[in-house]
């Protein structure tokens, strides 16, 4: 008889036992070995040091690339998160008119968001290439002349962005869902109330949706800081490092100059950024986040939960 | 909803070129891979080849040994998907079907670690999998796997909670333990859910090329994404080769994805209620 109890408590932790060594393993672990390891001078192959602060202080004050990595990928985020949010919103609502075949336009809209990293920078360096790129080349019919978007620091980011950008199919589909699922009576009583298309998006969807839009915020703000794939092998981190991002630059110091402590207190600053920007977003998110419309409560009531990434 | 005539017409013109700028490359690519080296550059650049090389395809695949690369690209795909629909589903079983003690803060913990970057934990782990003697082995991308993943977790467990409570008590008093709720009754009903976790799953490690590069180094345990990449490094110049292999490793993707886009869109739309 106490057995069966015993097995009926241990039954649940049986169950989610996976996730907790997986956790213990390959999370919690090498988390705090890296929070240690930050404070260490840690070549690979030597024995490491304690050198207290050191690496943080370092990079604060005498390591001018950090500052430089740091902007570059802040400026990256500054620009990437807010128009790939709304390329995504526009898309979305295309692909949520009541137009025929409209769904297969959907599936063309998100194919560039299954393919990896690694076929969009070789795709992109293609086009993008100052000599021969097509791009250049359809802008010269225009009469522009294009600029050498890989190897002029000026344009490099750019490129990095619009090659980024391919992969907006991810971000929407998960708007297009949220639009999808606004019940029709609620446009069709603004119709009736003499509601335009631009009014009707500002007052209904638009409110609707901001749940939506903080989820996409915070994971795109992730994302965006962690992006390496793309840069190192559309550009580099070049041309004269302006595409440095600060990913490359934690990955580089890890791997390529064997840094293992110094790049384990890149990692940690940049965590902690990460979840500043994320505390910020939420702090502001009662101001402009709207949960529990009365569009929603028409439908079947749901409670609302938001966290999470997408790789 | 009605719409006029005008507004249609405009809404396929938009659709249209979003289109346009989304198939372009793949279009350009695929006509530009049966081209010349001479001719992939040349400027002003051409849409289609003057002959159709269907050489090159085979030319290409045999300058790395991409065979072996295709393999081993599929035994981690393979490996992970199941490892990750098992684990996975386990573990959301777990959460969602089960009132136990620390529960809650346990699912807080998990969903706290989707924030974590992978640049914090990427260099511990580098270590730890030096100690196990896997590096340059397939073990560091598949085995944690096993072990369940935060975001499919929380995938499938929304899709539990949405089951009623009274469904497992039926089982319950034939004298199933809950063991076999989870495999006979349980699993069968998920199958839209490990199905969207599978297809997810395949997809990032099919395209990952960070994992491989930290933890590969011998050319016979690469994979397709690292293989391809190693190209930028080896041939620099080599235009067509690129390109041919590009085109064969997108095609799996594309096509799971067209196959499986209902349980994608469906479950896009369960992860965010």
């Amino acid at each position: 008889m106490k057995q069966r109890k015993f097995l009926k408590t241990a039954t649940p932790y049986l169950f989610i036992m996976p996730w907790i060594i997986g956790f213990l393993v390959f999370t919690i672990g090498p988390l705090i070995l890296s929070l240690i390891m930050s404070f260490f001078d840690w070549p690979l192959t030597t024995a490491p040091t304690f050198r207290g602060l050191g690496n943080y202080i370092d990079m604060f004050t005498k390591d001018k690339q950090f500052w430089k990595s740091l902007i570059i990928s802040l400026k990256y985020a500054a620009i990437f998160v807010p128009l790939n949010m709304i390329i995504a919103l526009f898309l979305a609502m295309l692909i949520t008119q009541p137009v025929k075949g409209v769904k297969v336009f959907r599936t063309i809209f998100y194919i560039p968001a299954v393919i990896s990293g690694v076929a969009v920078s070789i795709i992109w360096g293609w086009i993008l290439n100052g000599d021969y790129g097509v791009l250049n080349y359809l802008l010269s019919l225009l009469g522009i002349k294009g600029p050498k978007w890989l190897v002029d620091p000026a344009w490099a980011l750019l490129a990095v962005i619009i090659a980024s950008a391919f992969g907006v199919g991810t971000m929407m589909l998960i708007f297009y869902t949220d639009i999808k699922n606004i019940p029709v009576d609620v446009y069709e009583a603004a119709s009736i109330d003499g509601a335009g298309p631009a009014r009707k998006f500002f007052s209904i969807t638009l409110p609707i949706i901001t749940p939506t839009i903080l989820f996409n915020l915070i994971t795109s703000i992730i994302s965006s800081f962690q992006q390496v794939t793309l840069v190192m092998l559309l550009t580099g981190g070049g041309p004269l490092k302006s595409t440095y991002f600060y990913g490359l630059f934690t990955y580089n110091n890890a791997f390529k100059h064997h840094k293992l402590g110094y790049a384990s207190a890149n990692a940690w600053v940049m965590f902690i950024i990460i979840l500043l920007l994320t505390a910020v977003v939420f702090k502001s998110s009662s101001a402009w986040v709207f949960y529990e419309t009365e569009a929603k409560n028409s439908g079947a009531k749901k409670t609302k939960k938001k966290k999470g990434g997408r790789k | 909803m009605k719409m006029s005539k005008k507004s249609k017409i405009v809404i396929y013109i938009l659709l249209g070129l979003v289109a346009i700028y989304f198939l372009a490359p793949f279009i350009y690519m695929l006509f530009s891979a049966f081209k010349t080296e001479g001719e992939a550059i040349a400027y002003p650049p051409k849409l289609l080849p003057s002959e159709w090389h269907f050489e090159n395809f085979i030319n290409a695949w045999k300058s790395q040994p991409f065979g072996t690369y295709l393999w081993n690209s599929i035994l981690v795909t393979v490996l992970t998907t199941v490892g990750q629909v098992l684990s996975c589903s386990l573990v959301a079983y777990g959460f969602a079907r089960f009132n136990f003690k620390g529960k809650n803060i346990l699912f807080m913990i998990l969903l706290s670690t989707m924030m974590i970057p992978w640049d914090v934990t990427m260099i511990p782990q580098y270590m730890e999998f030096n100690l196990f003697g896997w590096i340059n082995t397939l073990k560091p991308l598949i085995v944690p796997a096993w072990f369940g993943s935060a975001y499919y977790v929380f995938l499938m467990r929304q899709f539990l909670m949405g089951i009623p409570k009274d469904f497992e008590e039926a089982a319950r008093i034939d004298g199933a333990n809950q063991f076999q709720i989870y495999w006979k009754i349980f699993m069968p009903i998920m199958k839209p859910s490990l199905i969207l976790v599978g297809v997810l799953n395949m997809l990032t490690v099919w395209n990952d090329y960070l994992g491989p590069l930290i933890f590969l180094q011998d050319r016979s345990k690469y994979t397709l994404a690292l293989g391809l990449a190693s190209f930028k490094g080896v041939h620099s110049t080599q235009i067509i080769p690129m390109l041919c292999i590009t085109i064969i490793m997108i095609i799996p993707p594309i096509i799971i994805f067209i196959i499986a886009q209902k349980y994608i869109v469906e479950g896009t739309s369960g992860s965010i209620k």
